[in-house]
């Protein structure tokens, strides 16, 4: 066993840190949480950043050199993902679905002309992915897709409504689940669709979420033109499919979300230090102090515990039902931490960033909020517990589930 | 990076397993938590003879000099079957501070002895306040001539009633700082002037003794290295102890699970097995996620001890013990809760893991204790 990364990884991590440094936008403020006041603004960075990772060969480590990847390994993409989240995580939020799920479900799904297409693509910076999966009546049951695909002179006639759609305002292309065989059995009638988003029928309308702050969108299709190239795998392998992009997006992201976190860890001490309670320093306060200790043992189980399924996914390992650990693990502490930090500013906690008097920039209101968010996206906490009761364990279905399933 | 056990590691594990259900069966854990001495010779000649007491002393005193890993491996599957006996105060604690504070004659003498079997040591450290700092070290130990008088009374001292030597911290310098003036003892449990007595304890598999010095002497030659200087190679002995606890704990809590779990697969209610209710499966699902993300700590923690620079020792080991002891004893209620009236009862197993869970918990620094020390190295 050996939690250090080899030497050759080391200097590359070095490496990485200088040229990261120097290639950060010119306006870039470390000690913001936040230097883009418009989604349209953060994903020109965005896009920017991805290009120059790109040049510089940073961009798709362990993709292969013929899709314009690194042919590296997954460790190296680690180190860059680690290093880009816990210096500038708000320059990496639009890729999230663009590298966390569309190029890892293209690369392995995909067709050599979907895999040419788009990869390149993807890594440079051109494409912004959104992932269109939930519907008003398809949420925790996904497979409830009612958003109709008919296939029609060589091409898929989309008709529908997502929502919760991420980033879809500001995506170039859509990973996309609709249904295209009604008759079938619920799992078995869907597909799965690549669908740019400039073509005619397509409307995006932001939902303003908890926070005040527009990430997520319904997206409505109407009478959508989508070539049937741009079928994912056969007509019916959309669910399939979907679950193993679900599984790709929690591999990388228990990484690099314990580097965000540990990097929170650093502000909450900071702010302990420098805040007082009832004339006591708040870093002195024992109730607090148990806090910030147990946040810190969290925030290393996640860490630990990623990297020993990074581990075993380097030695060749396809991603199964245990990744929902991982889902846990980043979504359920990081609302104790956020709650542990507001309960540390009293009534100063409803403050929130813009005044004189905020804390931090408003950060730890605002992702006291966003936290609410991690438990339900992505599969919500009780989805993950009955993967894991199910699936892992060997636990019965429950009645109703089980019935419709047959 | 690669963690994963490796293919000796796998095998030893293998082999712990096989021992364990073969020699310290459920039958034998609840006969030894009746029984006042808690082990029978049988059993702890044969595990002598699979190598374990020997398995961390160096080989110029006839052990094996492995990792703490590989033992942390064993240790998980006596965790699991819970095997009784003083195996851990033998080996993760007192030899281990011989290896670390003795002087060459010393460590000849004792080591050898404890590869082989033939003699069975323990450490006597905590006090009435139980506290794992050494500030709460306030026995007093007086120089006379030569050697020292001890005076005072030692608490919660694994299996002090089936030692042949005890390693006993106490006080010889009082100063500001203190973690100085502390000494380490090697103390015969039965000369004159110290008594030791079993404590009534809720888990009946890892006795626990009061051992009491009345005007106890100690000759010079009893001094366990050097005087003054004990706490800094104990504080090593102490981090490596509280993850062989992580891995005892892991082990249990992974049966706890299974028990957990079986059992929901099978007792019917309501014309269905309890599994099927959400209720029921996201506990166990709870148990597994705490389970495997402890290990994955213990991995870490049993890591940095072996390779780890201080600080990483010292940050992983009480990141782990806070966090594997608080795993097993929320699966260990966890499961009861399950088993419902089952797990209530004295027949079932399960009440004996939660009774382990309990006592390794407060074990070598409970878990608020641990939390502090990460707090320190974190934030100062």
């Amino acid at each position: 066993m050996d939690f250090r990364f080899t030497p050759e990884q080391e200097a590359f991590r070095e490496e990485f840190i200088s040229w990261l440094e120097e290639n950060l936008p010119d306006d870039w403020d470390p000690s913001r949480y936040r230097n883009y006041d418009s989604s349209e603004e953060l994903a020109r960075a965005h896009k920017d950043l991805q290009r120059r990772l790109f040049e510089a060969g940073y961009a798709g480590l362990h993709y292969p050199k013929e899709y314009d990847g690194q042919g590296r390994t997954l460790m190296e993409e680690v180190i860059v993902l680690q290093t880009i989240t816990s210096t500038c995580a708000e320059l990496r939020m639009p890729g999230v679905i663009t590298f966390g799920m569309a190029a890892p479900v293209i690369l392995i799904c995909g067709s050599e002309e979907q895999k040419r297409e788009f990869l390149p693509k993807t890594l440079d910076g051109t494409h912004i992915w959104c992932q269109g999966f939930s519907e008003p009546n398809a949420g925790s049951d996904v497979a409830n897709v009612s958003t109709r695909a008919v296939k029609k002179n060589g091409h898929y006639i989309v008709n529908g409504q997502k929502t919760w759609t991420s980033f879809a305002h500001i995506a170039d292309y859509c990973i996309l689940l609709v249904r295209t065989d009604p008759d079938a059995k619920k799992h078995k009638g869907l597909s799965y669709l690549l669908m740019d988003m400039k073509l005619p029928g397509i409307e995006v309308r932001p939902i303003t979420q908890i926070t005040g702050e527009q990430e997520f969108n319904e997206l409505y299709m109407e009478d959508v033109r989508v070539p049937a190239a741009m079928l994912l795998g056969k007509e019916g392998d959309g669910w399939r499919i979907a679950i193993t992009t679900l599984m790709f997006e929690r591999v990388i992201g228990d990484v690099t979300m314990a580097a965000v976190y540990q990097r929170n860890i650093e502000r909450m001490i900071q702010m302990a230090s420098q805040s007082k309670r009832s004339g006591k320093a708040v870093i002195e306060d024992p109730i607090f102090r148990q806090q910030l200790a147990q946040a810190y043992i969290e925030v290393m189980v996640l860490k630990y515990h990623g990297l020993r399924n990074l581990s075993q996914q380097l030695q060749g390992d396809i991603p199964g039902p245990e990744g929902s650990i991982g889902k846990l693990l980043w979504s359920e502490p990081n609302q104790r931490i956020t709650e542990a930090a507001l309960g540390m500013q009293g009534p100063g906690s409803q403050i929130m960033g813009g005044s004189p008097w905020s804390v931090q920039d408003g950060f730890w209101q605002f992702s006291f909020l966003r936290s609410k968010g991690s438990t339900i996206e992505a599969g919500t906490s009780e989805i993950q517990r009955n993967i894991i009761g199910e699936r892992v364990l060997g636990l019965p279905k429950d009645i109703s589930r089980a019935v419709r399933i047959q | 990076m690669d963690i994963r056990l490796n293919e000796d590691q796998i095998e030893i594990a293998r082999q712990a397993r096989r021992f364990c259900e073969n020699e310290s069966p459920m039958e034998y854990v609840r006969a030894m938590f009746e029984d006042e001495r808690g082990f029978t010779d049988d059993v702890w000649r044969k595990m002598v003879d699979m190598g374990w007491t020997a398995l961390r002393i160096p080989e110029a005193y006839g052990g094996l000099d492995m990792d703490l890993m590989d033992l942390a491996v064993i240790l998980e599957e006596m965790g699991r079957a819970m095997v009784p006996g003083p195996f851990f105060s033998n080996v993760l604690l007192a030899a281990e501070a011989v290896m670390e504070a003795g002087t060459e004659p010393q460590k000849e003498r004792y080591l050898s002895r404890i590869a082989t079997g033939e003699t069975i040591g323990t450490l006597a450290l905590h006090e009435s306040d139980g506290g794992a700092d050494p500030g709460y070290v306030q026995m007093g130990a007086r120089p006379v001539g030569n050697g020292f008088v001890l005076n005072g009374t030692k608490l919660f001292v694994p299996d002090a009633h089936v030692a042949d030597f005890l390693v006993c911290a106490a006080r010889t310098e009082s100063g500001e700082d203190p973690a100085e003036g502390i000494t380490l003892f090697l103390v015969d449990p039965k000369a004159e002037g110290v008594s030791v007595s079993l404590l009534p304890t809720m888990d009946g598999t890892r006795k626990l003794c009061a051992v009491e010095f009345k005007d106890a002497d100690v000759s010079a030659d009893g001094v366990l290295g050097e005087p003054n200087k004990g706490w800094k190679p104990l504080s090593r002995v102490l981090r490596r102890a509280q993850v062989g606890l992580c891995a005892e704990c892991i082990g249990g809590a992974q049966r706890a699970m299974e028990i957990a779990t079986e059992y929901a697969k099978v007792r019917v209610q309501f014309d269905q097995p309890i599994g099927t209710f959400q209720a029921v499966k996201h506990r166990c699902a709870q148990i597994y996620v705490e389970v495997e993300s402890a290990r994955s700590i213990l991995y870490w923690a049993a890591w940095a001890q072996d390779h780890g620079d201080i600080e990483e020792a010292a940050l992983a080991a009480s990141v782990a013990k806070a966090y594997c002891s608080e795993v097993y004893r929320n699966a260990t209620a966890s499961a009861i809760q399950v088993l419902g009236g089952t797990g209530f009862s004295w027949e079932h197993d399960i009440h004996l893991y939660l009774k382990r869970a309990q006592a390794n918990e407060v074990a070598l620094g409970d878990p608020a204790y641990h939390r502090e020390q990460v707090a320190q190295l974190i934030a100062g």
